[in-house]
């Protein structure tokens, strides 16, 4: 039986794992690839890592920080962060990468998906989508990390970008991110019920409790954790048999 | 001992490379047919597109070379697929070393493509010396291989697929062992080593 996805994300400036609440004032969560080799051992499935800081200078060390991660951990991961071309693509995955997340860089021009697609396949594009919950109750999708608001409907975006090509959806509420509350249940369940892609939920773990109603309520293939995780708030392996016990498949 | 990776298009070689590294197994990427000759293994990696995959082969002439290797070769995930007879991606024509049909997973209520970690059984094959039954592996997949005489592992999603598939010196497995854990190295060991 297909299991669902826990997911530990590292979110990467100048070569470090830190994390911000809300989007914002980033703390220092150390040595991305220890995390990622510590992480990979206690079981979990995939890795996601988003250079936060991805200007042109500083991709040659997330290069080098892909080779080092690549070389050690023997699971899945994606890298994220300042995509903008095939060429980009092309250079992380030959560096070990397996999968890359495009966000702005697609939302601005939504061909992008359909040529790494075409290059790579599907199942290497994963799109992020970090969005906010208006006082309209609608979801709008965010760009620039969260920055610059748009007008656009997160579903109506991310059914565009899987028409284009998009293999997965990673989506993050920034209502919920770092708020420790609970994933947003509303939108992941809109997603995962409309898309024929998977769709990962980030954003607000703050309990293994959460991690079950975003499973079996919102029906998200799987769900993404940074802080939680980096400050050993939750272990992998609890939430793992946690999840076991509450009869959700995982894979132990 | 000298291994290949065959290089063609629509390979991800590297993260192969870097798990063998991690067995202490050095690796040559080649697409030159005399080193995958001469290789002691061979593994035939791939994501990708069925179609654009094939095309490269014959272009490079690379078909009949593979087809006639009789030293062991390994083939992963689209490696896999394209050793069988046919794919219904692109209706293309495959290499038709496993006797077994490629095709779509249709499901009004399954994702596809499968993402994740799926577990293997009814295990039959020497690739899988040291594992229990019910293992996982992770797998990215649209298409898959069909049931047939060839199966040597199975795994369930909408219906039971070929997890691996066995012929004379030929071995494929639809999942990716440089990406599943402990579980997937020890099938790489078991193909470097015991086979």
């Amino acid at each position: 039986m297909l299991t669902k996805r826990i997911i530990p994300c590292l979110d990467i400036k100048d070569g470090r794992t830190v994390k911000g609440i809300n989007f914002e004032s980033i703390r220092d969560a150390g040595d991305p690839v220890e995390l990622a080799m510590l992480y990979s051992q206690q079981g979990a499935d995939e890795l996601v890592f988003l250079d936060i800081t991805a200007t042109v200078e500083k991709r040659k060390t997330l290069v080098e920080l892909v080779k080092r991660i690549a070389a050690n951990i023997n699971i899945p991961f994606t890298v994220g962060g300042g995509i903008s071309s095939v060429d980009d693509v092309t250079v992380l995955l030959q560096n070990g990468a397996d999968k890359i997340s495009v966000n702005t860089a697609a939302y601005k021009n939504p061909e992008l998906i359909k040529d790494l697609a075409n290059v790579f396949g599907s199942q290497c594009v994963v799109l992020a989508i970090d969005t906010k919950k208006e006082a309209d109750g609608e979801w709008y999708v965010y760009l620039h990390g969260g920055r610059t608001k748009t007008a656009t409907k997160t579903t109506d975006w991310a059914k565009q970008a899987v028409d284009a090509g998009a293999g997965e959806i990673l989506l993050t509420s920034m209502n919920n991110d770092g708020t420790k509350n609970g994933f947003a249940l509303d939108i992941t369940a809109a997603l995962s019920g409309s898309l024929r892609v998977p769709v990962i939920a980030s954003g607000g773990a703050g309990t293994c409790a959460h991690f079950k109603e975003v499973f079996e309520t919102a029906h998200a293939d799987a769900a993404l954790a940074a802080s939680i995780f980096h400050y050993k708030e939750i272990e992998i392996p609890a939430l793992k048999q946690y999840l076991f016990q509450q009869k959700i498949p995982v894979r132990l | 001992m000298k291994v290949a990776i065959i290089k063609y298009n629509a390979g991800n070689v590297q993260s192969v490379q870097y798990a063998l590294q991690r067995i202490g197994v050095s690796s040559v990427v080649t697409d030159d047919a005399e080193t995958i000759q001469k290789a002691d293994k061979i593994i035939f990696p791939g994501v990708g597109h069925a179609g654009p995959a094939m095309q490269y082969l014959h272009q490079n002439g690379l078909v009949k070379i593979i087809v006639d290797l009789k030293q062991p070769v390994l083939g992963i995930c689209l490696g896999m697929q394209l050793m069988c007879t046919h794919s219904a991606e692109g209706d293309t024509s495959c290499l038709g070393i496993f006797d077994s049909e490629i095709r779509l997973f249709e499901s009004p209520v399954c994702k596809v493509p499968q993402v994740g970690w799926n577990n293997m059984y009814d295990l039959k094959s020497v690739l899988f010396t040291g594992l229990i039954e019910g293992d996982f592996v992770y797998t990215v997949n649209s298409y898959y291989a069909a049931l047939s005489k060839d199966t040597v592992a199975k795994t369930d999603y909408i219906f039971p697929y070929s997890a691996a598939l066995q012929k004379n010196n030929f071995y494929g497995v639809q999942f990716h062992p440089e990406k599943s854990g402990i579980t997937g190295e020890t099938i790489l060991k078991n193909f470097i080593q015991n086979i």
